[in-house]
């Protein structure tokens, strides 16, 4: 019978128990790859993409938005608003982009400027999502402030997080460390950078946005 | 190295004096000490609010020449116990280690141990 259609009932379900429209935010410290999963995910969906990426840390430094971008599984489905914010540090040296990267020192200042603007745009950002997909470095200590404070707050907030464990291809890479570091929250191990395991982190994403969760008032 | 780049100035900051404040004295405090070269350890440290606001204090205070930022570990909020839940107490965060950005660098960092130094040549103020 049409209704009980695996995929229809699905969607019933979804519709009565779930989310079926979300605000995703894509957060992290800068260089561990949020637009490069930004743009995985784009392309994927919609076969479009988010923005530049590059070795130089805060490329990105305003939040951009894609909406109405919908994942599916076998199953089901969910609908969502990605913003790609800028990486959230609590320290910019403009001599780090001249030493380091060989930017010009006027180069230098305007991206550190640039950089501190868009830290600031995250955390006010915070406030506007109704989940967010954390991206770590796998191969990076996981212990850093920037997640303890990011993951503080959307505890505090009561907002599910799905914890990306980027960079799996890399040699050195443990995202065990990272399952073991913050047990509370899902972590799914990826390369956005190869695709690999994308599939599992789009049915994570649907069964883990897509649930019912009343967000804790401040 | 001159003598006064070797003075450091460590202040250990009771849980007495961090609760007597608001959130927004807290962070008054901290970016005013940091600025002038202090390495702050507070024995109970930042609400993750509280860390997410000195966060975005602390960018719009960056001066390229003088102050790039905080260099901040700490830990997560201590669960409330069964008993302490019953009494209606909250979650409480753990010590915090702030320094300027400059002159503290964190080596490691797990759930028991902070290791950072000192980056020699920027004493306090």
């Amino acid at each position: 019978m049409g209704i009980f259609r695996k995929g229809r009932l699905s969607a019933i379900i979804q519709k009565i128990f779930g989310k079926k429209h979300a605000k995703i935010g894509i957060y992290g410290p800068p260089n561990v790859g949020k637009t490069t999963l930004a743009n995985r995910i784009l392309r994927d969906w919609t076969g479009d993409i988010m923005g530049s990426v590059s070795e130089i840390p805060h490329e990105t430094r305003r939040a951009k938005w894609k909406k109405d971008v919908r994942v599916e599984n076998d199953a089901s489905s969910l609908l969502m608003d990605i913003v790609d914010t800028p990486g959230i540090s609590t320290k910019v040296d403009f001599k780090e982009f001249m030493n380091t990267w060989g930017l010009t020192k006027e180069e230098a200042k305007i991206r550190a400027k640039e950089a501190t603007e868009g830290v600031i745009e995250s955390i006010k950002s915070l406030e506007n999502v109704d989940g967010v997909l954390l991206v770590m470095d796998s191969t990076q200590d996981p212990f850093t402030q920037v997640n303890v404070t990011i993951l503080g707050n959307l505890e505090a907030r009561n907002l599910p997080v799905l914890i990306a464990a980027n960079k799996i291809d890399m040699e050195d890479s443990s995202p065990a460390t990272l399952k073991s570091a913050f047990p509370q929250h899902p972590v799914v191990p990826i390369s956005a950078l190869t695709g690999y395991n994308s599939d599992t982190l789009y049915s994570t994403m649907i069964k883990h946005f897509g649930k019912r969760r009343k967000k804790k008032w401040r | 190295m001159t003598k006064k780049d070797l003075d450091i100035a460590f202040n250990l900051i009771s849980r007495q004096k961090i609760n007597g404040l608001t959130s927004e004295e807290k962070l008054n405090f901290i970016i005013k000490e940091v600025k002038n070269g202090k390495i702050l350890v507070l024995e109970q440290g930042l609400t993750p609010v509280e860390q997410a606001g000195l966060i975005e204090r602390t960018m719009k205070e960056i001066e390229n020449d003088t102050f790039i930022g905080v260099e901040m570990e700490g830990y997560g909020e201590d669960a409330p116990s069964f008993i302490q839940k019953i009494f209606g107490m909250a979650k409480r965060p753990r010590m915090t280690l702030i320094g300027p950005a400059n002159l503290l660098k964190m080596i490691k960092k797990d759930s028991d141990m902070i290791q950072t130094k000192i980056i020699s040549g920027s004493g306090a103020r």
